[in-house]
């Protein structure tokens, strides 16, 4: 059987694949791509660790076909900064100590990000429901959302 | 395996009518991807009905909204106009997953998925929502009740696929709600859902109502008696004892991990009361 080649966008640059028709983009991106950021956790959608930004919108890669990408624009965890400075959000990550494992943590930065840029101002619970979908085994929550918070603060004064 | 993604309606109902072995429709699919993992259904071919014209649109339509098939939830939370006139089937649709399974989940794949639990399901049927079907003998408008047949299993015939789904305009005062039962308070899948929907005279008596029960039978419930005891009333205390003892009544639960038979059959008449006071409030004016 044919693979399917699809040209598509990730984070801001032009990228082609050939995949099958059942690969889901998470497969795509760690195994073909050399994206190895996105994590798998469960496959099933339940754990956000592969969480990434499919047109605009936060879902997870092991939901996603690697065919659907065609024309599309993928944002990965390894599109969260350009260059050499971390994000306002990874070094509030480091300074609360909001991981241990690290699993996790790309899938949370990405939705964290995804939270801030259409919600500058989140409130506790607004983070906190948002990032539902976001499992994590080893810190509990609340160092993430200490740390989402600051971020969100220090980007606001930065504008 | 084949992955095909038409830009017609008319093209794929040509595939899904042609296409040898199983043929499976990839709306949002966060329950096909899933299941595919899962070793089971065996498809031979995926097609994708998102890059179909008119198919992730939310439109008006004849004084309500035609709403496509590939519409995802987060889409449907963000329409204003929408939510203030359908808010219990909004909210029901939202209720579904995370934050990343809002960007993808639909409510048609809700719908055609076919779990007895679907929380949106409840919330369209109370709503009187019609689905609009294509297939290889052109297209037919289906009310939502009719398209789940059990559990995993629709009404659908080979070649057919949902390509919207219709809600009616809505009437001057009328409103809806849609409550489930976890035993959490986010991502998890009802153990009871009952929806709502009430419309109301200018001096606040009822004049119509639909309730409908999820996750307390094989498929969706229509508990017409249960609407029957609240038209003609004010939605007093009455009129709710009576339209929780129709819900109990109604309810055909099975016991399993997730709640009992008597659980259930209880909670049926809880949520109907407290989704039924909600709708009240929603219509507004009525007394």
């Amino acid at each position: 059987m044919s693979r399917i080649h699809v040209t598509t966008t990730i984070n801001g640059e032009a990228a082609e694949f050939l995949c099958d028709a059942g690969e889901t983009l998470l497969d795509v991106l760690r195994d073909r791509l050399g994206l190895t950021g996105s994590k798998e956790g469960c496959g099933t959608g339940d754990c956000g660790a592969c969480s990434v930004v499919l047109d605009g919108r936060l879902v997870c890669a092991c939901l996603v076909l690697g065919a659907e990408a065609e024309g599309r624009t993928v944002g990965t965890i390894e599109g969260m900064t350009t260059g050499e400075a971390l994000h306002p959000l990874q070094r509030k990550f480091l300074e609360h100590a909001a991981l241990q494992c690290g699993i996790c943590t790309p899938g949370f930065l990405v939705a964290a990000k995804a939270l801030l840029e259409r919600t500058p101002d989140p409130t506790e619970e607004e983070a906190r429901y948002w990032l539902a979908g976001n499992l994590c085994r080893c810190t509990g929550y609340d160092k993430i959302i200490r740390a989402v918070l600051d971020a969100a603060a220090e980007m606001r004064e930065a504008h | 395996m084949h992955y095909v993604s038409p830009t017609t309606t008319d093209e794929a109902v040509r595939i899904l009518s042609s296409a040898p072995g199983a043929c499976r429709i990839v709306a949002g699919g966060t329950d096909l991807l899933v299941q595919m993992r899962s070793g089971m259904p065996e498809a031979d071919t995926l097609l994708d009905i998102k890059r179909i014209g008119g198919l992730r649109e939310i439109a008006r339509d004849d004084g309500g909204w035609r709403i496509g098939a590939a519409v995802s939830g987060a889409e449907l939370g963000e329409h204003a106009e929408l939510v203030g006139e359908w808010p219990g089937v909004v909210e029901a649709v939202n209720l579904i997953g995370s934050t990343q399974i809002q960007g993808r989940a639909t409510m048609a794949g809700n719908l055609c998925n076919a779990s007895p639990a679907a929380d949106s399901v409840p919330a369209l049927v109370a709503a009187n929502a019609v689905v609009r079907v294509v297939g290889p003998e052109g297209v037919r408008d289906v009310p939502v009740l009719d398209i789940p047949a059990g559990p995993g299993k629709t009404t659908l015939k080979r070649g057919e696929f949902v390509s919207s789904i219709y809600l009616p305009a809505k009437t001057g005062q009328s409103g809806d709600a849609y409550l489930r039962f976890i035993p959490r308070t986010e991502m998890d899948i009802a153990v009871v859902g009952c929806a709502v929907w009430l419309a109301f005279d200018a001096a606040g008596t009822c004049t119509e109502a639909r309730v409908a029960l999820g996750a307390v039978g094989p498929k969706v419930i229509l508990a017409e008696e249960a609407a029957r005891a609240l038209v003609g009333t004010r939605i007093d205390e009455p009129a709710l004892d009576a339209l929780v003892a129709a819900c109990s009544a109604a309810a055909r639960p099975i016991a399993d991990k997730r709640g009992t038979v008597a659980f259930r059959t209880h909670v049926a008449g809880v949520l109907a009361r407290r989704a039924a006071l909600i709708a009240k409030n929603r219509a507004g004016g009525a007394a």
